[in-house]
């Protein structure tokens, strides 16, 4: 048995020569840049979203493939969450026919490639240009857990002490800017929930006389923007049983 | 296994460690296809009780529980419907997407001391956030039917699931707390025991927290009463209104697979996961640790204890399907953030007080000594020494470094 085992090894030994690290970093990263073109290419939005979607589950799988756990999970958690949301309200707002199909235009397209272009080679340069980065990596760390970085964002640094701090002494960790993000984060929360409060219509009579009498075209086009999300907003209300 | 392959067996490591994934795969698509079957059958039978019924009697004798095996053959033999206007790539793929949210999340499932898939370090965090990506499939569903039955029913899915997510989040993280750890197997392995480990008898707030868990969890996994995306009183059949066949089943596996899922979570974060009320191994002298014959047993007697908790706790969400009406969306909104967030909110503070002022529980204690550091992150006073494992590590990088 074992020998039979033995001798399929062998003929197969083309496959245990290949690194696989390598190959599962190859695929997830040729999936998440697959994915990422499509996105700009694609023309519905909902489409759109699958492949960012996509995209960014083969970097968590890129993340997981290093060891990162943590950063894994997360990427998962906010980024395709966040992606779900933006999916829900791009639903809402492009369900109406015009929308349906979002083409960009040949400017745009030669706009967007010369900037995309300029940032990918800015991001080469930068990355090329660390000497640690392109020296193959020596031997292994150790597994990364999540207890440094939860205490480094309450403020002890367990990691690595300071570069020339007496011994013992910790760097501080991530507290003040861990706070200034979650009070960025609240003036956020409030200031969307001010935008999205239902306003109190003060001159109902202007509004009306404005409908009856011809509307300019702006006016025309803010109020089909008004009936597209009043229907979109009674998708989520529902019907009453 | 892996380790067994190669060095028992003589084979190569790549195919050692293909055979060992795919077994797991495998027995991973049977606890979720197998968990259908009978779900599906139990469910049709606590429905009929509930309702003063008898259910399916006929197939199969006396209890009808092939029921769900006809079914099954009922739906491969069904014709594969698409409407016109569907966008056909996104109407085929969105029953798999759901699936495989559903699938990969039991990766990091244990069931029992090392029965699982793939040991995560941030197991709890894992399963949570991959179990959110199940409503995708549901949204994708719901556009590319080009109905707007499933439109409805996926947009409301959207906003309730995401929603939900916020004081799903805060329950999952005490126990957590608890345990010191993100690691589901360590979370269970802290439990072990007399039942009065379990977290869920800590204290009084983790006693609260674990209900508002399960009100999050029944509604994160579209059930009644919170089944608002399918609603077939008001939505025909909600988001899979337009799927018929394989791929609609697909959309059911993954709902019975999410239900297991969010149970066994339950059973593994509160309800000390694979360790019995009465820890009959410990009594009886064995241990889960040892690779014999004695600790594989254990290990099987553990797996039945999960897998009899998650049963329960699937069979509650039946009893609770039928029995609550189903709420209105604004009525589901004022649940999440009216009740279950600040609830949540205020049980995590007091756990965390708790914590501070009796570590161990209510029964353990008052004989502990109060404020013990778990895990050692600071053995220093004040917070001065980095802890020994945690040295170590920054001992390493600066050798790579070097």
């Amino acid at each position: 048995m074992s020998g039979i085992l033995a001798t399929f090894g062998a003929v197969t030994l083309p496959l245990a020569a290949l690194n696989w690290h390598s190959f599962f970093f190859v695929l997830f990263a040729a999936v998440a840049c697959a994915c990422a073109i499509a996105v700009v290419l694609a023309d519905n939005v909902v489409r759109m979203a699958l492949y960012l979607v996509l995209s960014l589950g083969a970097t968590a799988g890129l993340f997981f493939l290093a060891g990162a756990e943590f950063v894994g999970a997360m990427q998962l958690m906010i980024y395709v969450g966040g992606t779900l949301v933006l999916l829900v309200f791009g639903v809402m707002l492009t369900a109406q026919a015009p929308f349906v199909s979002i083409k960009t235009t040949t400017g745009d397209r030669v706009l967007a490639g010369v900037v995309g272009a300029a940032l990918l080679a800015v991001l080469l340069q930068s990355a090329f240009s660390v000497p640690a980065w392109r020296q193959p990596a020596a031997g292994t760390v150790a597994a990364p857990a999540a207890t440094p970085v939860g205490m480094a964002l309450l403020g002890v640094r367990v990691d690595e002490p300071a570069a020339g701090s007496p011994q013992g002494a910790v760097r501080s960790g991530y507290l003040l800017p861990f706070e200034i993000v979650s009070v960025h984060l609240l003036v956020v929360l409030v200031g969307a929930a001010y935008l999205a409060r239902a306003k109190k219509r003060k001159t109902p009579r202007a509004i009306e006389v404005a409908a009856s009498v011809e509307p300019p075209a702006s006016v025309a086009e803010h109020a089909a923007v008004g009936r597209g999300a009043g229907r979109a907003t009674s998708v989520l209300s529902g019907g009453r049983s | 296994m892996a380790e067994f392959l190669i060095n028992s067996a003589g084979l190569p490591e790549w195919l050692a460690w293909t055979i060992t994934a795919v077994v797991a795969a495998v027995l991973i698509l049977n606890v979720i296809a197998g968990g259908a079957l009978v779900f599906i059958w139990a469910e049709r039978k606590i429905a009929a009780r509930i309702q003063d019924r008898l259910g399916p009697t006929r197939t199969g004798g006396r209890f009808g529980w092939l029921q769900s095996l006809a079914d099954g053959i009922k739906l491969l033999a069904k014709e594969d419907l698409m409407p016109e206007g569907a966008d056909g790539m996104l109407f085929r793929l969105a029953p798999y997407v759901s699936f495989c949210a559903s699938f990969c999340a039991f990766i990091a499932l244990p069931f029992a001391f090392d029965f699982v898939g793939q040991r995560l370090n941030v197991g709890v965090f894992f399963v949570v956030a991959v179990l959110g990506l199940e409503v995708f499939g549901v949204i994708l569903a719901g556009y590319a039917s080009a109905s707007k039955w499933s439109l409805f029913g996926a947009m409301r899915e959207a906003a309730q699931v995401v929603s939900y997510e916020v004081p799903l989040g805060m329950c999952v993280v005490v126990p957590v707390m608890l345990a010191g750890s993100m690691d589901l197997v360590t979370i269970a392995e802290k439990q072990a025991g007399w039942f009065t480990n379990w977290y869920l008898f800590h204290d009084p707030f983790t006693f609260v927290i674990f209900w508002v868990y399960v009100t999050c969890a029944v509604a994160s996994v579209n059930r009644a009463p919170f089944d608002l995306a399918e609603a077939e009183s008001e939505l025909v059949a909600g988001f899979h209104t337009e799927y018929s066949g394989l791929r609609w089943s697909y959309f059911f596996m993954a709902e019975y697979g999410s239900m297991f899922l969010v149970s066994a979570l339950a059973a593994v974060l509160f309800m000390g996961g694979w360790n019995g009320p009465i820890p009959v191994a410990k009594l009886l002298g064995l241990s889960a640790g040892t690779g014999d014959t004695a600790g594989y047993f254990v290990r099987l007697l553990g797996m039945a204890n999960l897998l009899g908790k998650a049963t329960l706790g699937v069979l509650v969400m039946m009893w609770v399907r039928w029995t609550l009406p189903r709420l209105r969306i604004d009525q589901v909104m004022t649940t999440c953030l009216k009740y279950c967030t600040p609830l949540a909110a205020a049980m995590f503070a007091g756990v965390m007080v708790w914590q501070l002022a009796l570590p161990g529980g209510i029964v353990r204690g008052l004989s502990r000594p109060a404020g013990e550091v778990r895990e050692g992150w600071l053995e220093g006073p004040g917070g001065k020494a980095a802890s020994r494992p945690a040295a170590d590590a920054a001992q390493k990088v600066a050798e790579v470094a070097r």
